[in-house]
């Protein structure tokens, strides 16, 4: 299982707690499982990528063993961390300050 | 007695405000949707439970959400807004064409004839349709070929702000768009017509008459007058006796004819509503006196609204979707501000009430009567 955690308004959108468990094999890249967190969750469709371009939105970033994986082409497969269920693949909402 | 809910979209979340017909006493509930910008809310004239929320951000996109018990428990129900077929390109800023692309919902304008019918106006602008009550939308695309591509965004970006329905004729659907104009359908929104003659736009447009480009802000409609329109335009009041054929200036003795928002009287078609501005360039009431103007007699002439609101260093702005009107007797007005206050009037103007005074930014503000 793939470990996601959200941003908390997506959490609450969502109507989830912390982490989200996605179910994927060994070949899971970062669009495969946006793909089936969608499915999971279709209220999350446009929020964080488009829903007819498929491109992440502008504010959104993915992070993952400590490494910023937004710029990545969706076919990248996930780190083997992050296959393994040993670490969380994070969806961030960009900082904002006033 | 009958009651009200007035429903107050904000740029960090929406509040319900609750009173009984003396609309004196209020109940304050939200935020809902917190730290999120609502950039309208509105109830279904025909189903008291049924309510709809614009929530939209530049992190998360749109989300349509829906409540069914009156807005104390809300659905996320949709979000997919496509164009129909290749949009095309309007006017960007620089005069050049820029591709048709959406960003958000401005506003909702739920059937006053089937409880599951609501239409939307997005920016970049167009005019959807739902007919399940927001589980799914349609573009009304015969809008755009009203020389979509000479129409280009205001400062607010391009959007359709503004949406009129005829609650006797479901065919006939007035829009207003920044910076388009104002549109007609006569047929459901199949085909739409440019409604922009006696309009005059000379410091926004080359050519100051053109059939379309002019910034109109907002449009109000009595509904039982409904070939009589009020706009309040970028400069300028304006009135059409014709469905729009022909406009014609009512600006009168009001201090700045700049300003948002428009609205009628529920009960009298030649009472009107503005809240004055001083200029595009300065976005606060002039002299720092915060009033509404009525005129009881269909423009030109103008009274200042003054008991209750700010008369002195008040340097707050009314958007265009930010001021309502209740249906019962007396008419209820209610207005919010850019510096959170919400303000309500049980007398049509006369005098006026501070329901909550420290909300968020306020974008918008609508109103539910219950009977």
């Amino acid at each position: 299982m793939i470990r996601v955690i959200l941003p908390v308004h997506l959490r609450r959108l969502a109507n989830i707690e912390k982490e989200v468990s996605i179910s994927a094999n060994e070949e899971a890249t970062f669009g495969s499982v946006l793909d089936a967190l969608e499915e999971q969750y279709p209220m999350l469709k446009g929020t964080i990528r488009d829903q007819i371009s498929k491109e992440r939105r502008a504010y959104i970033r993915y992070f993952a063993c400590g490494e910023d994986y937004s710029h990545h082409p969706p076919e990248t497969r996930l780190p083997q961390a992050v296959l393994n269920g040993e670490e969380a693949l994070r969806i961030i909402g960009a900082m904002s300050g006033g | 007695m009958g009651s009200v809910r007035v429903f107050v979209g904000t740029h960090k979340g929406a509040f319900v405000l609750s009173s009984d017909g003396n609309r004196k006493d209020w109940q304050v509930d939200g935020p809902f949707f917190a730290g999120l910008e609502i950039y309208n809310i509105k109830g279904s004239p025909i189903n008291a439970n049924r309510v709809y929320a614009s929530q939209a951000s530049d992190w998360f996109g749109q989300v349509v959400h829906r409540s069914d018990d009156g807005g104390k428990t809300w659905e996320p129900v949709s979000n997919l807004f496509e164009y129909k077929g290749d949009p095309g390109t309007h006017q960007w800023y620089d005069g050049t064409q820029h591709p048709w692309e959406f960003k958000r919902a401005w506003v909702f304008e739920p059937s006053p004839i089937d409880a599951d019918t609501v239409f939307a106006g997005v920016e970049d602008a167009a005019l959807f349709k739902s007919t399940d009550g927001a589980k799914s939308w349609q573009e009304l695309s015969g809008l755009r070929d009203v020389k979509g591509h000479l129409w280009q965004p205001g400062a607010g970006g391009m959007c359709l702000h503004t949406i009129v329905l005829n609650s006797h004729d479901a065919n006939q659907i007035y829009v207003a768009i920044s910076a388009a104009g104002a549109f007609r359908s006569l047929d459901g929104g199949k085909t739409w017509q440019a409604i922009n003659q006696g309009l005059h736009s000379s410091y926004e447009l080359p050519d100051a008459d053109a059939d379309v480009g002019h910034c109109v802000h907002s449009i109000a409609m009595h509904p039982d007058k409904p070939q009589t329109l009020f706009m309040q335009k970028h400069w300028d009041v304006m009135r059409s006796d014709n469905a729009g054929e022909l406009w014609h200036e009512v600006s009168g003795n009001l201090p700045s004819d700049f300003g948002f928002p428009i609205a009628v009287h529920a009960h009298e078609p030649e009472t009107v509503y503005v809240v004055p501005i001083k200029s595009d360039s300065e976005h606060f009431p002039p002299e720092g006196k915060l009033r509404v103007f009525r005129s009881r007699s269909g423009g030109n002439e103008w009274e200042a609204l003054t008991k209750g609101l700010p008369q002195s260093s008040c340097f707050v702005n009314v958007y265009r979707n930010a001021l309502a009107v209740d249906s019962l007797d007396k008419c209820g007005v209610y207005f919010g501000t850019t510096g959170g206050q919400v303000y309500a009037s049980a007398d049509e103007g006369d005098s006026w009430q501070t329901v909550v005074h420290d909300l968020p930014a306020v974008l918008s503000v609508s109103v539910q009567t219950l009977q």
